[in-house]
């Protein structure tokens, strides 16, 4: 498959109080082929949004850069590449503005980027309320009068607008109802195949990764440390990392915790990441080398890479 | 394609409709249309009728009301009914104009400082904070002072009525924009981080468009309020400015000077005092409901849908 978006050693840096930087993603290389679904998981704090954000263009990197289409995207090309990577946040009751009617909404992208006319934009929502399974009459009223998983469905709807080719989708699902999550999830796969999609896939929860997506690409402290198909990385995990998230999952047919409890501890602040491997203080693995040497991101096979100095299934 | 152009209702359709809805508003702007039209009426009175505003007939003072003089005459004898008519026209065009004159300069400072952030705040802020620090006594004695042939103005321009006016227009709006640019950039602050403004950003919504469409919508509550209560504010200051003798001089009447030579006659002639305070009081009052009405057409929360 062709690349569609690649990341390329981006960082992402903050100012903080006193001086000292906030490293909410370092040196992150990752891509995304055509039509794939490439999840981001990893716990709260460890950088995901931030790098979702850089992705959509909402936050310029502090250092590397961004591929699309094959095309550097610098300030003169990201205009045109702005419509095809479209975003879908967390929140469903922030994500909308309360005081525009839901055919404003969806049709916003293609207004902002001129596309199309007055009518064609209207019919444009018209057709897309209908693609997301909501009654037409909802293009004249407002956000506060759906739910929260329809609301979703309308923000859906607004990524669609301009067909885009990218989707980062950060959290989509963990504002709503268990029982409206899988709704929401099937019309997210289902658009992918009208639509022929990609999504960057931003998830704390691996359960729910593992329903939609190709690959998976697990975040910890603002590093990549494990990349891997989504088959290989749960058949064996190869960073102890990614073994406590997968374990973290409960799953029929297998006990919690199977491998010795979930991992200690919270996660060190990004002001302050530890030295060498930065989950070396809450690994259960860990030496001497772990907490002085930065272990690289190396390939174990054609569908796995891990930063490890010792992965699991190695020795 | 045409099909759907009547399903999708554009969003000022859907504001007009809403504030259609609001009882009070419309009355409110029904009100204010009477008004508009009462001050208007001035000019075919004085032209069709030869009533004049200035002249003084020492032998008519205090006339009550007659045929020629619907409202009788006031302590110099002058009509009363015309004086009220063109009052009217400058003090409901000094409360129009000084609002939105300083209500914009506001708002586009206080929305430019939340919206920009960073170093734009910071000195847009700092200027801000200075202006309302200066003593407003000294400043109207100052402002009031300004010789306009200097700054390149006519001499005519600078003794006539005309200038008096816009003196009084520029004073109150320069007095008057700083505390809707604070108001406006603290809406503004929290309206900015909101998922929806940074979706319509990651479209490639420019910086106006975001402002336009995103917050100004979403701040409109506060700076509806905030005119409607400066519009009542303004046609009183007006008065106030007069009596210190900037702006609108005598004999050209406003309802605010009208309503402050009558003061002293309240015992002899009260109607004098009642007309223009009834006058301004309906405007404050219409000016405010109409707002309550601008609030709703903006708000879609604000009614559930039928
Ligand atoms: N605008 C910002 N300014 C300062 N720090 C930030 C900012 N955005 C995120 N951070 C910090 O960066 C880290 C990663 O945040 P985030 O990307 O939101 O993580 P996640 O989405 O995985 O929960 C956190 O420590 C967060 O506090
Ligand atoms: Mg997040």
């Amino acid at each position: 498959m062709s690349e569609l978006l690649g990341i390329d050693d981006v960082s992402v840096h903050f100012p903080a109080a006193g001086g000292r930087v906030v490293r909410a993603v370092e040196q992150v290389s990752l891509s995304i082929a055509a039509g794939e679904t490439l999840a981001l998981v990893g716990e709260s704090g460890s950088g995901k949004s931030t790098l979702g954000f850089a992705v959509a263009g909402l936050q310029a990197p502090t250092s590397g850069g961004l591929r699309f289409e094959g095309v550097p995207l610098t300030a003169s090309t990201w205009p045109a590449a702005r419509r095809k990577i479209q975003i879908v946040f967390q929140d469903p009751f922030g994500a909308l503005d309360p005081r525009m009617p839901i055919s404003s909404i969806i049709a916003e992208p293609l207004l902002i980027q001129r596309i199309g006319t007055a009518e064609s934009r209207r019919a444009r929502a018209a057709e897309l309320v209908a693609q997301v399974g909501l009654p037409r009459d909802a293009l004249n009223r407002y956000p506060h009068e759906f739910s929260g998983g329809q609301r979703q469905r309308i923000a859906i709807a607004r990524a669609l607008s301009p067909a885009p080719r990218l989707i980062v989708a950060d959290e989509p699902l963990s504002a709503l109802d268990v029982s409206i999550q899988s709704q929401v999830l099937n019309l997210m796969k289902e658009v992918q195949e009208t639509h022929a999609l990609s999504y960057l896939f931003i998830s704390h929860d691996l359960a729910v990764v593992n329903h939609l997506v190709d690959r998976v690409a697990v975040l910890y402290l603002g590093r990549l440390v494990e990349v891997a198909d989504r088959a290989a990385l749960f058949a064996a995990p190869a960073h102890h990392y990614t073994r406590a998230l997968l374990d973290a999952v409960p799953r029929i047919g297998r006990r919690r915790a199977r491998h010795g409890g979930t991992i200690k501890g919270e996660m060190p602040s990004p002001l302050n990441p530890p030295s060498g491997c930065v989950f070396h203080t809450r690994c259960p693995r860990a030496e001497a080398l772990c907490g002085a040497e930065v272990p690289v991101l190396r390939a174990l096979s054609d569908v796995q890479s891990v930063a490890c100095h010792f992965p699991l299934g190695s020795e | 394609m045409s099909e759907f152009a009547d399903v999708a209702i554009g969003v000022w359709t859907l504001r007009w409709r809403r504030f259609r809805r609001h009882r009070t508003g419309m009355a409110s702007l029904f009100i204010l249309g009477v008004l508009v039209a009462f001050v208007l009426a001035a000019f075919p009175l004085q032209y069709f009728m030869g009533i004049d505003p200035d002249v003084t007939d020492l032998f008519a003072r205090f006339d009550p009301p007659s045929a020629q003089h619907l409202l009788g005459m006031d302590e110099a004898g002058r009509d009363v009914l015309i004086r009220l008519m063109i009052g009217g026209q400058i003090s409901l065009l000094v409360g129009v104009l000084a609002t939105l004159v300083g209500g914009i300069i506001g708002v586009l400072v206080g929305v430019a400082a939340g919206y920009f952030g960073g170093r734009l705040d910071g000195v847009l802020m700092r200027f801000t904070d200075g202006m309302i620090a200066l003593p407003l006594l000294p400043l109207l004695i100052v402002l009031g002072a300004i010789d306009l042939t200097k700054l390149g103005f006519s001499s005519d321009f600078a003794h006539s009525g005309a200038a008096g006016f816009w003196r009084i227009v520029v004073i109150i709006s320069i007095v008057d924009w700083t505390a809707i640019a604070r108001l406006v950039r603290a809406a503004t602050l929290q309206i900015r981080e909101r998922d929806y403004v940074r979706a319509a950003r990651a479209s490639g919504g420019s910086a106006l468009y975001m402002m336009g469409t995103h917050i100004l919508p979403n701040i409109a509550t506060p700076i509806i309020v905030s005119f409607t209560l400066t519009v009542g504010r303004v046609i009183l200051f007006e008065s106030v400015l007069s009596f210190l003798g900037f702006g609108v001089v005598p004999p050209t009447p406003s309802w605010g000077n009208m309503l402050n030579n009558a003061q002293e006659l309240v015992t002899t002639a009260p109607a004098l005092a009642v007309y223009p305070g009834l006058l301004i009081f309906v405007t404050v009052i219409a000016v405010n409901f109409l707002g309550d009405g601008l609030q709703h057409a903006f708000d879609p929360r604000s009614e559930r849908t039928p």
